[in-house]
């Protein structure tokens, strides 16, 4: 039996609530109908094993229920991305990810008919049965197209609906009509097929016929596969993997007749490659020569007059960097504001609770270990609020497709698409909301380089290490004028994140790039349209809330772990400076600095770098407890004082000469001293598998790089 | 017979065929590249790549690489 057959046997046991699928080209409205459809009242969830999101809505109506899924958008059912491949799977019935399918909504864009028909003439062939929802008819109109609903009902043999979504028009018709084919029992849908000559037809029947055997399809759809099946070994490679019993047995006769079906097509001088393409877009051609009326009217060129600014040569590439800038400044400057009040709440709430409770272990855990956490996970929150509120807008708006458009070819030396530079700028602030921008990559390999090289991006967070050690260690010496000699190691800090990133990304897109086809850049320019407030603030507090739900559980774990570190065994009777190093984290320290010597550090620095995979700010506060300073931070000329002036017992030599200083900020620069980083990796990712390859490859390079300058520095006698 | 990227900024040209090789012919024809299909180059980016071409009257972006791969004729 079949998957699809087997759907249907369900949808006779439950009648009262069945699911409904909407997809759509991209940009071609599918989420403005969705919410529309189900108002702003929805689930988002993750698909079974992958981090492709999830929306689920409701509508009722006499009494009964349809589960509305919103589907990543897609251009065609042979699957690009992730993304595309769940939306593809789910329509062809091979996913079990919604149970009980019984309408598929297609969206169309009906100013831009001929490619969004592509996909629902696909669609439609499968036999499933289908509702178009002709969408942005206000569009269409101005741009001279009048679409005879009517009539691409006919000829389609599928009821359309006409819709202006963003204005609601529409919209109730749209769901009396879902309300009413969602519980009409499956049957033969009427819909129509593309028009396939003889000479093709007969060189894939041993295909269709294959799959009429083996899958269970019927005429159209058998035959629609087949031809998917001889255009793209992508759309092949699926039925070639599959693990169903009788279909496994039977794969190496499909490969023998695709490629015999191959063949055929070339005697005729036919080109296998576009040959879906060709044939379905005749079809559409003929179709839309039907349905559409040319009024005359000239198609506004509103979006290109934009660009004539946005992507200019010159003022293009300037509006983008004024614009970051003022992003980039509002997260790290008026976020400031916000997490300095998070900071005090967190701490006034740990004070509260010392002040409560008896002093104790029990105490000690709450205020150091759970408070702290939640402390470390809140004080993130207005950057990500910040980030998703502008990359909200710039996604709705239609610029992001620019900024790619312009940065492509700057990006492409990395073996990265110009997808990547939204999510990379972001990591500047910090990684964590930049890895959760790599969402609007559709390439799944570049997403991953994106998010494995984006915490090399110098963050918001390693500026503190690098003041306390720059403001103990640089003298504030001009140079050429107008720079400092301080301002010129932060700069080359920068740089050097830069280069790292470069460099990883150069070795990873090779690396996980081997069975990939080669990289391609084809991303639509959608029209520049008003963006709804209401649906950027929605999307805002769902990106918060996934960062505080899930990642969020691990950061508090990851945090009493380290507070049971440094606070283990316990040395009551000790000053806090005495107890650290008699902790585990200061045994540890002790155990891990024959490793850590060559690069220059003690094992005063090592009890720094174990609880700093904290944050990596929290290096300032550990040294100010090692050194018993009290309310250090980085600005303290007191701590800044004492690691000068630091003795090594035994040589009675300084400890901290510059070179050592360097050797740790460059250790700081490429290390992965962040759990929120490694806790957001696991979640995006969706296993442990590369959070841990990204800790091992960055600590590997901060070994590497500390061990060169500092070894490097001593043989060049600057020790 | 000229390669699409051979045109001029606001030249039209008829889609004649893509040469299959390096690029992915296949996703370029789903995405209205099609033989006979008119297409006009709108604009190249400001570092020269990619391109900006309209296509059954939307826009597009593809890289020079594609752009040499699609054989257009001028009307």
């Amino acid at each position: 039996m079949t998957d699809r057959a087997q759907f249907s046997e369900q949808n006779k046991q439950t009648p009262e609530a069945v699911d409904i699928a909407i997809v759509g080209n991209p940009n071609a409205g599918k989420t403005t109908v969705f919410n529309a459809l189900t108002g702003l009242r929805q689930k988002v969830g993750n698909y079974p094993g992958v981090t492709v999101e999830k929306k689920t809505g409701r509508i009722h109506g006499g009494g009964r229920e349809v589960r509305v899924h919103d589907l990543p958008g897609l251009y065609s059912l042979i699957p690009k991305s992730l993304d595309d491949k769940i939306a593809s799977d789910i329509v062809h019935g091979h996913s079990n990810a919604l149970g009980n399918l019984r309408l598929v909504v297609v969206v169309v864009d009906a100013s831009n008919l001929s490619r969004n028909l592509y996909l629902v003439t696909q669609v439609i062939e499968l036999g499933l049965p289908v509702l178009v929802a002709a969408n942005m008819m206000d569009a269409a109109a101005q741009c001279g197209i009048e679409l005879n609903t009517s009539k691409l009902a006919d000829r389609l043999g599928c009821p359309v609906i006409s819709l202006v979504a963003n204005k609601r028009t529409g919209i109730p018709e749209l769901k009396d009509r879902i309300l009413s084919m969602a519980f009409r029992p499956n049957g033969n849908t009427g819909g129509s097929a593309m028009k396939i000559g003889t000479d093709v037809s007969d060189v894939i029947e041993p295909i269709a016929g294959w799959l009429r055997d083996n899958a269970g399809m019927h005429g159209t759809a058998s035959q629609s596969e087949a031809v998917r099946i001889v255009s793209s070994d992508v759309a092949l490679e699926k039925w070639l993997t599959t693990t169903n019993g009788q279909m496994k047995r039977e794969q190496s006769r499909l490969s023998t007749l695709v490629a015999a079906s191959r063949d055929g097509l070339q005697q005729q001088k036919l080109d296998w490659t576009t040959l879906e393409t060709n044939l379905r877009y005749k079809w559409v051609d003929e179709i839309c020569r039907d349905v559409i009326q040319k009024t005359g009217k000239e198609r506004p060129r509103f979006s290109e007059i934009i660009d004539k600014v946005l992507t200019h040569r010159v003022a293009g590439p300037l509006c983008f960097l004024i614009l970051f800038a003022l992003i980039f400044q509002s997260i790290f400057s008026w976020a400031e504001v916000p997490m300095a009040a998070i900071d005090s709440l967190v701490t006034w709430a740990g004070d509260q609770v010392a002040t409560v409770m008896p002093d104790g272990v029990l105490e000690d855990l709450l205020v150091n270990g759970a408070i702290t956490g939640v402390g470390a996970i809140l004080v993130f929150l207005p950057q990500i609020l910040f980030l998703f509120f502008f990359l909200s807008l710039l996604e709705d708006t239609g610029y992001m497709a620019r900024v790619a458009f312009i940065m492509d070819r700057l990006m492409r030396g990395t073996g990265l698409s110009g997808r990547s530079v939204i999510p990379l700028l972001s990591s500047f602030a910090c990684a964590i909301p930049g890895i959760m921008a790599t969402r609007t990559i559709s390439a799944s390999r570049d997403r991953l380089v994106t998010i494995m090289i984006a915490p090399l991006m110098s963050c918001s967070a390693r500026l503190p290490v690098y003041a306390l050690i720059i403001g103990a260690f640089v003298p504030a010496t001009a140079v050429l004028g107008i720079f400092t000699l301080p301002g010129l190691v932060l700069l080359a800090l920068y740089l050097l994140g830069i280069f790292g990133a470069v460099v990883a990304a150069f070795v990873f897109t090779r690396f996980l790039g081997r069975k990939q086809r080669p990289s391609t850049f084809v991303m639509e320019l959608p029209p520049y349209r008003m963006p709804s407030l209401r649906w950027i603030l929605l999307q805002m507090f769902e990106r918060a809330r996934i960062f505080v739900m899930t990642a969020g559980k691990i950061i508090l774990a990851i945090s009493i772990v380290l507070w049971f570190l440094s606070s283990y065994p316990r040395a009551d009777h000790l000053n806090s400076s005495q107890a650290i190093k008699q902790s585990y984290a200061g045994q540890l320290g002790q155990v891990i600095e024959p490793v850590i010597r060559p690069l220059g550090f003690d094992w005063k620095m090592g009890i720094g770098l174990i609880t700093s995979f904290a944050a990596r700010e929290v290096l300032v506060s550990t040294m100010a407890t090692i050194y018993n300073v009290e309310n250090a931070d980085e600005n303290s000329q007191t701590l800044r004082e004492i690691l000068r002036n630091e003795v090594d017992p035994e040589t009675g030599q300084p400890v901290y000469t510059p070179l050592v200083a360097v050797s740790l900020m460059v250790f700081f620069v490429f290390a992965c001293q962040c759990m929120s980083t490694v806790a957001i990796v696991r979640r995006e990712t969706n296993s442990w598998r590369w959070p841990v390859i990204m800790v091992a490859y960055m600590t590997a390079m901060a070994y590497l790089g500390s061990l060169i300058v500092y070894q490097g520095g001593i043989a060049l006698g600057l020790g | 017979m000229l390669a699409l990227k051979e045109l001029k900024q606001d030249e039209t040209a008829v889609i004649e065929k893509v040469m299959n090789g390096n690029v992915d012919a296949g996703l370029l024809a789903e995405m209205g590249l099609t033989p006979g299909t008119p297409v006009r180059l709108v604009k190249f980016a400001p570092l020269g790549d990619p391109l900006e071409v309209e296509v059954r009257g939307y826009h597009l972006s593809i890289r020079c690489a594609e752009a040499k791969a699609i054989m257009v004729k001028k009307a």
